[in-house]
């Protein structure tokens, strides 16, 4: 029992030595610029008409990427799966696959509906 | 040949056995396999959202239905809302972070204080979104109701194009997925309390290590994570 405990210390005291608090607050900083940008795109860039006429597209496209990346820091730093093992890594990101496959289906039969029934 | 055959080799890599090749604990390793699932199971319902409006030549304008600031103003202020709900539930994922960081160090009284602010992180977001629901409510959006047609033209950008299937749907999944994401906000805050409570009766600190603090903390940051997909396809998009 002793030794399973020493042995659970071990473990944590390595993680903890890949995520101090001043990272801490790092990504956290990172985080709120990243919804800022997001938040001047959304009140003031499109509103203006920067994004000229493909503001839509473009607008969308800004958001989607930059939710991404703040997904991108939740997952790696604060649920800390960027210091778990590659095999976790791997098992738990490459079943996105059918999720991917699932949007482009989808979208595509949605994109099919929105030219074949106009009046809906 | 003195070397010993190679199929007489004592095989030592990760994964031939004696050891845990993902070197996680058992309970963290299905907190994730559960929060997988989980994440299939909002995709589906947000990929299913996108698909409706898709489908649809034209879609009440998000800038245009979410313009108050309960207490301040009625209209004129897209986003301030959500917002401000975005910050908090950013602030008590940071809060988590830091009792799993204070965890650690065994630091009893630092996982309490935390725990305790991401408690109150918690409820601060099920109030806003309570007062986000209400006051939608309060234009006549509702799971199978909609505003009449003259002040429905207020929520499109093109009074023209108003479609009443596509605010029905936006009512309905805005209601369902924002509902399914604060449940779990829910019963993440009561996880939270039922940790807190572990921890201030010393339970982690017989036990040595706060593992339990770090699996909550996951779901925990699950759900901010979920927000973050629902505040840009909902608000943003």
């Amino acid at each position: 029992m002793s030794q399973h405990t020493h042995s659970t210390e071990d473990h944590s005291h390595d993680e903890h030595a890949s995520m101090s608090v001043g990272k801490i607050w790092k990504v956290f900083g990172i985080l709120l610029l990243i919804t800022v940008i997001e938040f001047i795109v959304a009140l003031w860039v499109k509103p203006k008409g920067y994004l000229g006429s493909h503001e839509i597209l473009i607008g969308n496209t800004i958001y989607i990427v930059l939710t991404l990346v703040k997904a991108f820091y939740i997952v790696a730093y604060f649920m800390h799966l960027k210091y778990e093992k590659l095999g976790l890594q791997l098992s738990l990101s490459i079943s996105f696959i059918f999720i991917i496959y699932f949007i482009v289906l989808m979208f595509i039969e949605g994109g099919y509906l929105n030219l074949q029934m106009p009046s809906h | 040949m003195d070397s010993i055959s190679k199929l007489d080799e004592i095989k030592n890599t990760p994964w031939s056995g004696g050891k845990s090749p993902f070197a996680a604990e058992y309970g963290k390793l299905m907190m994730w396999f559960f929060l997988l699932s989980d994440a299939f199971t909002f995709s589906a319902l947000l990929v299913y959202y996108g698909a409706q409006r898709f489908s649809k030549v034209s879609w009440p304008s998000p800038d245009k239905v979410f313009q108050s600031i309960p207490g301040i103003t009625d209209h004129g202020a897209p986003l301030v809302f959500v917002g401000i709900m975005t910050f908090i539930l950013i602030m008590s994922s940071v809060t988590m972070v830091l009792a799993v960081e204070a965890g650690h160090r065994k630091s009893k009284k630092e996982v309490i204080g935390w725990m305790i602010a991401t408690i109150i992180g918690g409820f601060m977001f099920l109030g806003c979104q309570a007062i986000e629901w209400s006051h939608l409510h309060h234009q006549g959006f509702w799971w199978g109701e909609i505003p009449a047609q003259a002040e429905l033209e207020k929520f499109f950008i093109n009074p023209a194009s108003v479609s009443v299937v596509s605010a029905q749907q936006f009512a309905n999944l805005f209601f369902t997925i924002t509902g399914f994401h604060g449940f779990h906000v829910f019963s993440g805050v009561v996880i939270n309390i039922i940790i807190l409570i572990m921890t201030i009766n010393g339970t982690f600190e017989k036990r040595g290590h706060y593992l339990m603090v770090e699996k909550v903390g996951l779901y925990w940051h699950f759900v901010d994570l979920v927000w973050v997909f629902v505040f840009t396809f909902f608000y943003l998009v």
